[in-house]
């Protein structure tokens, strides 16, 4: 019966050679059920069952809740907007709005009209530049930092005193610095992403299993091997934890300090959008921010996992 | 001294002199070890026993070079202990693999240090493939650890200790957290390899039975703190053993009560002492 579904829909007049092939594509649609069939007729139905049943569970355990949950959102953000009396736009004329957004994301009207292409990008590159920087620095850092106490002495309260400055505080800072605005933009992202680096690095090295580095001293390696093979992947996932709460800092930092320097970015886009009052293209800003710093923080995550090995954990 | 004044190291291949460990701790200090005099002869297998915190294995990272008496001094082939090195390979408790490499690549790793120098690449490999050979593991050297049993970590780490051709080989209850059966065949494969290579052997250990079937040599300790050397007992069985045969054996019945006996009834105290 299950295959014949699959047969149903096929062409009227196929050569059998052809027909062959194409039961064969259909049966591998439907592997277990047509293996069930040929080897036990009878239970073909509880099978199909038997999917559907586990198909409507996967459905209302990871499908439904999300789904409920984005509900939610649109539909308090439709009442507060019948509730401004439409300063707020509603749901439906701010996608609208987004689609014609997206037609054309990468066109360039002058310096301060750009596609939110243009602007998302220039956000990224100056939070690359920023983080790739606190990285090259920091990550070295909280290697020593982590290996020699006396250099953990030194720096920590240097650390525990710049760390809860907000990074805005730092704009200033910059401007006077570089004297301009995009470098004081790197700036802001680099010293506000370099904590997290450093901070994790040197814990990861401090938290290297004392039985890897007996194990070291046993074999007399060199200090180039421990590096490389006992200290860099043990500190690793340390290190990736780091990075990844350094890039969800420059992100939350760029849109603020894009906010005060002006010129391309998402933040700049948000400000501009609100000097012209359209609150459609802010909403989308917020939507687009939200989900680069989502994409941004699952390839992280994704890495992370990929290089933490089990015995690391525990 | 020199060379020439000891023409056979033999009989005195590690030495033990009134070795003494003081650790600092919080509480001040703690003496660990006091008056540790012991030698032990080349080829032979020696068993370390004592109840927990008697420091045994302070003694063995000792002679490991892993950490310095307080006082005393240790040698190796009549020279002294300096520090830790890959001709006193050290078989951990908890095998001590790295997670991020493959069987194969934890053996490499100490084969390419010792033996690097000297040989290529090929014959690297064939040491590392030999040594996994050896405990019977040839299938999984692309493995990694956290992908295999507990009895086949506590194998690759015994073959990496081999794999470096030490001169002495010292474990630390290297079966301690295996099951019954896996630390008998363990035990088992060990008897063998030992008796082929002719290694020097120390052993921590607080099982009995693993301690007469596998030592020439016990060493039984007393509580600590301030443990020392209560008893060392000879053990005169012949090679090779089984431990069907020896279950029945007088000789083995009466070694075992005399370890027993020295544990349980004159150092029983164990509570109260630590």
């Amino acid at each position: 019966m299950v295959s014949a579904v699959f047969h149903a829909p096929l062409e009227p007049t196929p050569a059998k050679a052809s027909d062959a092939t194409k039961s064969i594509a259909a049966s591998a649609l439907s592997t277990g059920a047509t293996a069930q069939k040929t080897s036990n007729p009878p239970a073909a139905p509880a099978q199909t069952q038997r999917d559907a049943g586990a198909l409507s569970r996967a459905f209302w355990q990871n499908v439904l809740p999300p789904m409920l949950g984005l509900g939610l959102l649109v539909g308090l953000w439709a009442l507060v907007s019948a509730s401004t009396g439409r300063s707020i736009p509603t749901p439906y004329e701010t996608w609208l709005q987004a689609v014609e957004v997206f037609s054309n994301p990468f066109y360039r009207n002058g310096p301060n009209d750009q596609g939110v292409g243009w602007n998302v990008l220039a956000s990224l590159q100056r939070v690359a530049v920023g983080f790739g920087l606190a990285a090259l620095v920091g990550i070295p850092a909280g290697f020593a930092i982590g290996r020699f106490a006396f250099l953990s002495r030194m720096f920590n309260p240097l650390i525990s005193l710049l760390r809860p400055v907000s990074p805005l505080a730092w704009l200033p800072i910059g401007l006077l610095v570089f004297k301009g605005a995009n470098p004081a933009a790197i700036w802001t992202i680099f010293i506000c992403s370099i904590w997290p680096m450093v901070i994790n690095t040197a814990v990861g090295v401090q938290r290297v299993p004392q039985d890897y580095l007996n194990v070291a001293r046993v074999l007399n390696l060199s200090e180039w091997k421990v590096l490389t093979k006992i200290l860099f992947p043990s500190v690793l996932p340390y290190m990736l934890t780091g990075v990844r709460l350094a890039v969800g800092t420059a992100w939350l930092v760029i849109v603020a300090a894009e906010m005060l320097t002006g010129g391309v970015g998402i933040g700049f886009w948000v400000w501009d959008e609100w000097n012209n009052l359209n609150v459609k293209n802010i909403i989308i800003a917020i939507f687009v921010i939200g989900i680069v710093g989502l994409l941004l923080e699952a390839a992280l995550v994704k890495l992370a996992t990929a290089f933490t090995f089990e015995e690391v954990k525990s | 001294m020199n060379a020439s004044t000891h023409p056979s190291y033999s009989t005195k291949f590690i030495e033990v002199q009134g070795v003494e460990q003081t650790f600092r701790t919080a509480k001040g200090l703690f003496p660990a070890l006091r008056e540790i005099n012991l030698t032990i002869a080349k080829g032979e297998f020696v068993a370390l026993i004592g109840h927990s915190g008697c420091g045994k294995s302070t003694l063995l990272n000792l002679i490991a070079g892993l950490t310095a008496p307080t006082n005393g001094a240790l040698l190796c082939a009549n020279k002294e202990i300096k520090g830790p090195g890959p001709e006193r390979a050290v078989v951990f408790q908890n095998h001590s693999l790295l997670p991020w490499l493959t069987c194969f690549d934890n053996i490499y790793l100490a084969v390419e240090r010792v033996f690097g120098a000297r040989e290529g690449k090929a014959q690297l490999k064939a040491r590392t493939d030999a040594a996994l050979a050896l405990v019977g593991l040839t299938h999984a050297g692309q493995k990694r650890p956290g992908e295999i049993s507990g009895g086949m970590k506590q194998r690759v780490g015994i073959a990496r200790a081999l794999s470096m051709e030490p001169q002495v080989l010292l474990m630390d209850e290297p079966f301690g957290a295996l099951d019954a059966l896996t630390r008998a065949k363990l035990q088992d494969e060990l008897l063998e390899i030992v008796a082929r290579t002719q290694s020097t052997v120390v052993m921590v250990t607080h099982d009995v039975d693993e301690a007469v079937l596998l030592s020439d040599k016990i060493v039984m300790m007393t509580n600590g703190p301030a443990a020392t050397i209560g008893e060392v007992l000879h053990v005169d069985l012949p090679r090779p053993r089984s431990r069907v045969e020896l279950a029945e054996d007088a000789r083995y019945v009466n070694y075992r009560k005399a370890v027993i006996d020295f544990l349980y009834t004159r150092q029983a105290h164990v509570e109260k002492a630590a």
